[in-house]
């Protein structure tokens, strides 16, 4: 132990100065361009500088957490048999029809591929150390792959059993009812794949993916033109129902809106 | 190599509601304050302003406000015969981070605790005999403090959020709209109860059909704007549907930033340093003494800093690691019983019962973390547990925190997960269906508790924390009856059909359920049972000071966070009035 009457290794100010903090230009994040020069802050990342705050309660205007939306429209993860794998699974898992729109048509590929090939396909927020001895089922996720690892592994060991079972095939190419049939026996824990992918713990992550990919604000790529929202009559990010709350019964006519408006704010109302 | 500074008079462990309210209490009395928060500052404007701060992916399911699991997780297991290994994503519980932590994700849920769920052991044993409190190796406990000591501490919590809701029981008069079986309160809720939406009205006509007391939930999601007792000021929440899990960009949920930081980050003698982690609170060599904790910045360079006062402020686990990591305190051994740190974890027995109507919009969407009717007749020992093989209960709630799609559409009994079927039910029963909770106490019991991982280690290298935890036969028992008390209520409702979601066993790690963990550092009469006397005050380290939940020596049916808070209060309140004009034990062992 070294003696130093003062410092504790980050300056001490009356007020946080935010540009020390990890800041991104706006246009990286596609939700702020419209904003100008926003400025965009990332604070669930890991090992940003500490900070000394005293006196003041440190706050820097144009400075905002915003979400990180995706942009393009190419694949950047997914290899094309993987392309054909998904499209064929997440089709299976909600399929299109008159109701309301299927995965594919909703844009939920799209959205995987981005998810894999961001923070979440890198396993953040997941712990992956060692060592990875086979748990039971309440201890949840147990694997040192993470998101984007474990969706190569297990697409590329789905389409071994099915080129092993089904004479050279690959899961894209069976007929929807032999897909189903072997998505079920994955989700009931029936089906055992190799190169150490269980497929319950596959399914159960591409079954919640999707959903997400369905159901979360197109900023990220799937919910395309809001209509699963639409399908269900969720209503989008609205921020204020107060008139609406002792108005029991009563469909709320809000126009269903993301984060980015809605089409009729860009002259294309659907 | 730790490089020593300048000592102050208390180091705060950790930066949320403990935190937060310690540091405003001691800076108040004149004292020198340095927290430490191993996460992120966060403030309204910049990190959830209105804007953006409705995103389901972000926050519920990429875990953005949440603890990241990549340096530092814990290890789980049922029971003492199985491998713990760690919980690699947050599912059962989602720890919190950062200034404010889980008082910025929370729900704003704000409950009293009963006067007799102060008084689990010799209550329950005395109006149900030793068999109910032992049985299957049961091993609840009194608290060493009573509703009445902690009722002044309750309303300074109130009168802090705001707290919207009606009494129900003023100085002992039963009032009308309010909950009966509530301990006395000393003065009405600071604002006035939420309107309720449709659902929780039918639930409250519903329940009062059948003789039950309906109210509504109080809650830290204010029906009207409030100034506080520190003059911060709150809005008026807008019923947006993002509390739990998300945080509030409109100042209408009370949590540390919206009630304390604007006042306390202004004083001259408080010091906050985030993305420092505390490491070990260090102790003369004699063990009776804190000097002071070692932290580490994000850089990696230690430093030790000196204090007078050591509060654990952090939330209920790594309080828990802390002692144990430190040295504080005999660690609990399940086979001997022995021993007292990490004793009694406990947890939230929750289920749910979902109703689905053809005729009736619920608008699920138009929600807040608290907005419901609520019965309490089945809670702690407002009922007759004779010959039920149980103690304990829950308050059910006809709840709508939101309509947030991943997490919340519920399908009738036999939906497949997926496929059209799956699609059909969503799109036919998302605007007309809702649950309600069933929000149940944990009795502790003997193999449940809190210890150091033999194998994995954090980035620090420390031993991770390591849970055994199951819910006890008591509890699970206690949860079916009062599953079916909600059916009957859910029923009454005259909906389509319903869909009772019962709690079994063994307790997983997803999905979620809830983040009230409890226990591992209980609060007690005698050093021989508990870890800290009823001033939080650990028994064998005097100027070590445990908040929290971790006190709880078992769980009532109530959300914990206003216990948290009064038990605070009253801890401070003794710290300043007695303890600093004589360091040393509140209370002789």
């Amino acid at each position: 132990m070294t003696d130093a009457p003062d410092d504790s290794g980050s300056p001490v100010r009356a007020s946080v100065d935010l540009s020390r903090r990890r800041l991104l230009l706006a246009g990286a994040a596609g939700i702020a361009t419209s904003a100008g020069a926003a400025i965009v802050i990332h604070d669930g990342e890991l090992g940003g500088p500490s900070q000394t705050i005293r006196g003041e309660m440190p706050w820097t205007p144009g400075g905002a957490d915003s979400p990180p939306g995706v942009s393009g429209s190419d694949y950047k993860y997914f290899k094309p048999a993987e392309v054909a794998f998904i499209e064929a699974a997440v089709g299976r898992l909600i399929p299109e029809d008159d109701v309301g729109p299927g995965a594919v048509q909703a844009g939920v590929p799209f959205f995987l591929d981005r998810q894999l090939d961001g923070r979440y396909g890198r396993g953040d927020h997941f712990y992956l150390g060692g060592p990875w001895p086979k748990g039971t089922p309440q201890q949840g996720y147990q694997s040192r792959f993470n998101p984007a690892q474990f969706y190569r592994a297990a697409i590329e060991a789905i389409d071994k059993y099915v080129a092993a079972h089904f004479s050279g095939s690959s899961f894209a190419k069976l007929e929807p009812e032999e897909q189903d049939k072997l998505l079920k026996g994955f989700e009931s824990n029936q089906l055992e794949l190799e190169e150490g992918v269980d497929a319950k713990m596959f399914f159960d992550m591409l079954l919640q993916n999707t959903k997400e990919g369905y159901f979360s604000d197109p900023i990220y790529g799937g919910n395309k033109d809001m209509s699963a929202w639409k399908m269900i009559g969720f209503p989008g990010a609205h921020y204020d129902y107060l008139e609406w709350v002792e108005r029991h019964g009563e469909r709320v006519p809000y126009p269903t809106v993301g984060f980015k408006g809605r089409p009729g704010w860009y002259g294309v109302e659907k | 190599m730790s490089t020593k500074l300048k000592p102050v008079d208390v180091v705060l462990v950790g930066f949320g509601w403990t935190g937060a309210i310690m540091g405003q209490q001691f800076c108040d009395a004149g004292l020198e304050v340095m927290a430490f928060e191993r996460g992120p500052w966060r403030d309204t404007p910049s990190d959830f302003a209105t804007g953006f701060a409705q995103d389901e992916l972000r926050y519920m399911w990429r875990h953005h406000l949440f603890q990241n699991l990549t340096y530092d997780t814990l290890t789980i297991r049922n029971k003492v015969s199985e491998e713990a290994l760690p919980m690699r994503r947050l599912g059962s519980f989602l720890l919190g981070t950062g200034v404010g932590s889980g008082g910025v994700h929370w729900n704003g849920q704000i409950w009293r605790f009963l006067p007799t769920d102060f008084l689990t052991k010799s209550h329950n044993e005395k109006r149900y005999g030793k068999k109910a409190v032992t049985d299957g190796d049961l091993t609840v406990q009194d608290w060493g403090i009573t509703y009445d000591e902690l009722e002044p501490y309750y309303d300074q919590f109130d009168r802090l959020c705001g707290t919207s809701g009606k009494a129900g029981n003023l100085n002992g008069k039963i009032q009308p709209g309010g909950n009966p079986f509530e301990g006395p309160r000393s003065a009405e809720y600071p604002t006035p109860a939420m309107k309720q939406t449709y659902g929780p009205t039918l639930f409250g006509k519903a329940a009062a059909e059948l003789g039950r007391h309906p109210f509504p939930h109080p809650t830290g999601n204010l029906s009207r704007a409030y100034t506080n007792s520190l003059g911060a000021q709150l809005g008026a929440c807008t019923y947006c549907g993002f509390c739990e899990k998300f945080a509030c960009g409109n100042y209408s949920k009370a949590s540390p930033q919206t009630t304390v930081l604007p006042y306390l980050l202004r004083k001259q003698n408080f010091t906050l340093k985030t993305e420092c982690e505390v490491l070990k609170v260090e102790l003369t060599p004699d063990k009776k003494r804190a000097t002071g904790v070692t932290y580490v910045n994000s850089a990696g360079e230690e430093f030790f800093q000196p204090a007078e006062m050591v509060i654990l402020s952090a939330f209920v686990l790594h309080n828990a690691r802390l002692l144990l990591l430190s040295g504080i305190g005999e660690p609990y051994d399940p086979q001997t019983g022995t021993g007292v740190v990490g004793k009694n974890y406990a947890y939230q027995t929750m289920s749910s019962v979902n109703v689905f109507f053809d005729d009736k919009i619920i608008n699920p969407f138009i929600g807040a973390g608290a907005l419901a009717t609520v019965i309490d007749d089945f809670n702690g020992d407002n009922f007759d547990h004779g010959g039920l093989g149980f103690i304990g209960g829950a308050y059910i709630a006809g709840m709508i925190t939101g309509g947030r799609p991943i997490e919340m559409i519920y399908t009738p009994e036999g939906t497949p997960n997926w496929g059209l079927q799956w699609k059909h039910a969503a799109a036919k029963n998302y605007l007309r269906s809702f649950s309600l909770s069933v929000h149940g106490s944990s009795m502790s019991s003997r193999g449940n508790y809190l210890s150091l991982d033999p194998t994995y280690r954090d980035v620090h290298g420390r031993p991770m924390l390591r849970m055994t935890f199951d819910f006890s036969a008591n509890d699970l028992k206690m949860s079916d009856y009062l599953t079916d008390r909600a059916s009957e209520v859910a029923r009454a409702m005259n909906p389509r059909e319903i869909k009772a979601n019962r709690r079994s066993r063994p307790w997983g790690v997803t999905p979620y359920q809830t983040t009230h963990n409890t226990g591992g550092a209980i609060m007690g009469t005698n050093p021989t049972d508990s870890v800290v006397n009823k001033y939080l005050q650990v028994w064998d380290v005097p100027n070590v000071f445990s908040m929290g939940s971790g006190a709880f020596p078992q769980n009532a049916g109530y959300n914990p966070t206003a216990t948290v808070a009064a038990l605070a209060y009253h801890s401070a309140h003794e710290i300043l009035t007695r303890y600093l004009k004589q360091p040393g034990p509140l209370v002789q062992a």
